[in-house]
């Protein structure tokens, strides 16, 4: 019936698209000057009924589950009576499954009665859904044929419209960070119930192994995040420790030394590196990175344990190297020839011009890109979850297993969970840090984008 | 209008500073000079005149070899400074752009300070020992620019902050603070108004005492104002050479007194 509903929208839009554009052309040949294009005038009958019909059947959709629902538990309320909330959601389930023809066993007759009024319900919402979503396009249809006129200004309609929408998407987008935000912030504040604020922030000791059942015989549990956080870091500065030398060393010589058949081979290769899944990357950590340094470190007689966070910092500071590289690269490129010009002609150098010239005018980009890569650095799993450790130790040794925010999250929440469980929920309280240290760099970052930024015109 | 000028007046020396002799420039496989010869003398205002396209600009941009930062662009002939074959091996370009500076069409100060931008040239080839002799080349620079009255209190503030014809100011105090020979410019007013033009033009003629300078520049009214000899160029070749007053006057090629009067352009 829904298919119906929009299959019949799509039809009656179309046609008024055609008659308004008809009456434009017809009061056009009539000789009068038209404010807006033919074209227009279709498209804004198009919009208006396009618009608030799919807004309808949106509406519908969302709100004809939970009616339906209702109304099928308030016939039924005797045969509930008594019941839990779970007995509840099975009974309903199996009505449902009735409903659907998927019957076990021999139900009693009051849950095939059930079953029966849920599909004439089911069918009349679909049959109303149809007759309404007709009802108004047609409406309107008739409404957006009214207006057209020699003076009507249906391009000033159609962008007000467009622009609705637009304003529409980007609020979509807001909701959904604020959404986010908030079931974060709503998970953590139970936690926080649980495990003193204080103790979260400055505990020093990361040991979230809680009895989930009363008989489990477990530790008490210690919540600091110090540890956890400390190995985040760890691991980023020795990541970045590689990546943005490296990458940037790579963009300045691609940009303006290499030969150009080198740059046209080099940088796609460069950029395949970007395309590795981290997975691919976890394996490169684990079974080739952390073995080498082990074997290494040992023979200059050092302790080396096997899950390093070089090895894991190492590889993602890898990863990182096209990120950073492309990011600088597109920042040079974007240096106007005419500096270039202006510094050779004073008889610069290309390494002077590059030093002292476009490597300044380029630093807001560069920046900017190295903070974009420490934010996926702190928030990068898969490496971490693969070739670092899982215990939290604090430490500043990059060749002792340290473990990260994001490997504590993952391990929190898989295997035995319940959501009321201390436990379960640092794994909010963690994702929330993570969530404002990244909005402070990230804030950090625009300011000395804005502040070094140069206008070029 | 200035009156032109006159040739016992302006040329005061007979010193040769450029002589091109049968030059070509190819770009890639197409030949955008196609044989020029040409003498360019100290202490004179050269103009290279003629229409869009027909080489002039590649040509200035040869004298300080520019044109190799253009990875197809190939030049062949002979090109002396002082005697010097320019395009020789044991000639670096970068030596040799510091003796010939060059200002561009469009106004391009870094993004820095005036007074980095001025001090720019001097800080790479290490002309200034202490800060106070910097301070000193770079305020007889913005002078000579006509450009230290407006800017001597803002000295620290971004040379992009400038108007369009002070930043054009600017780019010539930066190029004349390297103490090149020779200064090349390529339409170095396109981009200004007449008041900036007119500061600019008499500046050149100012500069005149030091340097060589040689001059593009679509305006026949700015060639006959500032310089003492001109060029003209047609689809690569150099049609016709001699005193501005000549050139102006009395051309010898008929397609020279085209141009001038406006019939090919």
């Amino acid at each position: 019936m829904t298919t119906a509903a929009f299959a019949c929208l799509m039809v009656i839009s179309l046609i008024g698209y055609i008659w308004n554009r008809q009456a434009a052309t017809a009061i056009r040949q009539d000789g009068a000057r038209l404010h807006s294009l033919v074209g227009f005038h279709g498209a804004y009958s198009l919009l208006v009924v396009l618009v608030p019909a799919l807004v309808l059947i949106l509406l519908w959709l969302l709100l004809q589950g939970p009616l339906i629902d209702a109304l099928l538990k308030s016939g039924i309320r005797t045969e509930l009576d008594g019941l839990g909330s779970g007995e509840v959601q099975l009974v309903v389930a199996e009505i449902k499954s009735i409903a659907r023809g998927v019957v076990f066993g021999t139900p009693e007759p009051w849950k095939m009665d059930a079953a029966q009024r849920l599909t004439d319900l089911q069918a009349r919402s679909g049959q109303m859904l149809l007759v309404l979503v007709a009802a108004l396009s047609l409406a309107l249809v008739l409404f957006s044929r009214r207006k057209v006129t020699a003076e009507f200004r249906a391009r000033h309609g159609v962008e007000r419209i467009i622009s609705g929408l637009m304003i529409g998407c980007s609020i979509v987008a807001i909701f959904v960070t604020l959404g986010i935000v908030a079931s974060l912030m709503f998970e953590t504040s139970k936690f926080f119930a649980k495990v003193s604020v204080i103790e979260f922030l400055f505990g020093t000791n990361w040991e979230p192994q809680i009895p989930l059942r009363e008989d489990q015989v477990a530790a008490e549990g210690a919540f600091g995040w110090l540890p956890v956080m400390i190995g985040t870091l760890v691991i980023t500065v020795i990541a970045l420790v590689i990546a943005v030398p490296v990458g940037l060393m790579s963009a300045i010589y691609l940009n303006e030394f290499a030969p150009r058949r080198f740059r046209a081979v080099a940088k796609p290769l460069l950029e395949i590196l970007a395309g590795v899944p981290t997975v691919v990357y976890g394996f490169f950590a684990i079974l080739v990175v952390a073995p080498a340094i082990r074997t290494f470190g040992q023979s200059l007689g050092l302790d080396v344990s096997p899950n390093t966070a070089l090895a894991a910092g190492g590889v993602m500071g890898i990863m990182l190297i096209p990120f950073i590289s492309s990011f600088a690269d597109d920042a040079l490129s974007a240096v106007p020839q005419s500096l270039r010009d202006g510094a050779l002609g004073l008889g610069a150098t290309r390494a002077e011009m590059m030093t002292s010239v476009l490597f300044p005018a380029a630093i807001p980009g560069i920046v900017g890109g190295v903070l974009l890569a420490v934010s996926r650095a702190i928030g990068e799993t898969m490496i971490v979850v693969m070739a670092a450790g899982l215990i939290a130790k604090m430490t500043l040794n990059p060749l002792d297993s340290v473990t990260t925010v994001t490997v504590q999250i993952v391990t929190l929440l898989i295997g035995d969970t319940s959501f009321d469980n201390p436990k379960t929920l640092a794994a909010f309280a963690l994702g929330m840090m993570l969530f404002i240290v990244t909005l402070i760099i990230n804030i950090f970052a625009l300011r000395i984008v804005r502040k070094y930024r140069e206008a070029y015109d | 209008m200035y009156d032109l000028p006159t040739l016992e007046n302006n040329v005061t020396t007979e010193t040769l500073k450029f002589t091109a002799r049968d030059v070509h420039v190819y770009y890639g496989e197409s030949e955008a000079i196609k044989g020029v010869d040409v003498d360019i003398l100290d202490n004179t205002v050269t103009a290279f005149i003629g229409p869009s396209g027909c080489g002039k600009s590649t040509f200035l941009r040869c004298l300080n070899r520019m044109n190799d930062t253009i990875p197809i662009c190939r030049v062949t002939g002979d090109i002396r400074l002082d005697g010097q074959d320019i395009y020789d091996r044991s000639i670096d370009p970068v030596q040799l752009r510091a003796k010939v500076g060059m200002v561009f069409q469009k106004p391009n100060p870094f993004p820095k300070s005036i007074y980095d931008n001025v001090a720019y040239g001097p800080r790479i080839h290490g002309l200034a020992n202490t800060r106070a002799d910097l301070d000193v080349i770079v305020e007889k620079s913005l002078r000579r620019a006509a450009l230290w009255n407006e800017v001597k209190d803002r000295l620290d503030t971004p040379g992009t902050g400038l108007s369009g014809g002070q930043q054009q100011r600017l780019c010539i105090a930066r190029a004349v603070a390297t103490q090149p020979e020779v200064l090349l410019m390529d339409e170095p007013c396109s981009a200004l108004d007449p008041i900036a033009t007119a500061q600019v033009e008499e500046l050149i003629d100012e500069l005149r005492q030091d340097y060589s300078v040689v001059i593009v520049t679509h305006s026949m009214q700015q060639a006959a104002r500032v310089s003492q000899k001109t060029a003209f160029f047609h689809l690569g070749h150099l049609v016709e050479f001699g005193e501005t007053s000549h050139i102006f006057t009395n051309p010898s090629d008929e397609r020279t007194e085209s141009y001038i009067t406006g019939r090919i352009g």
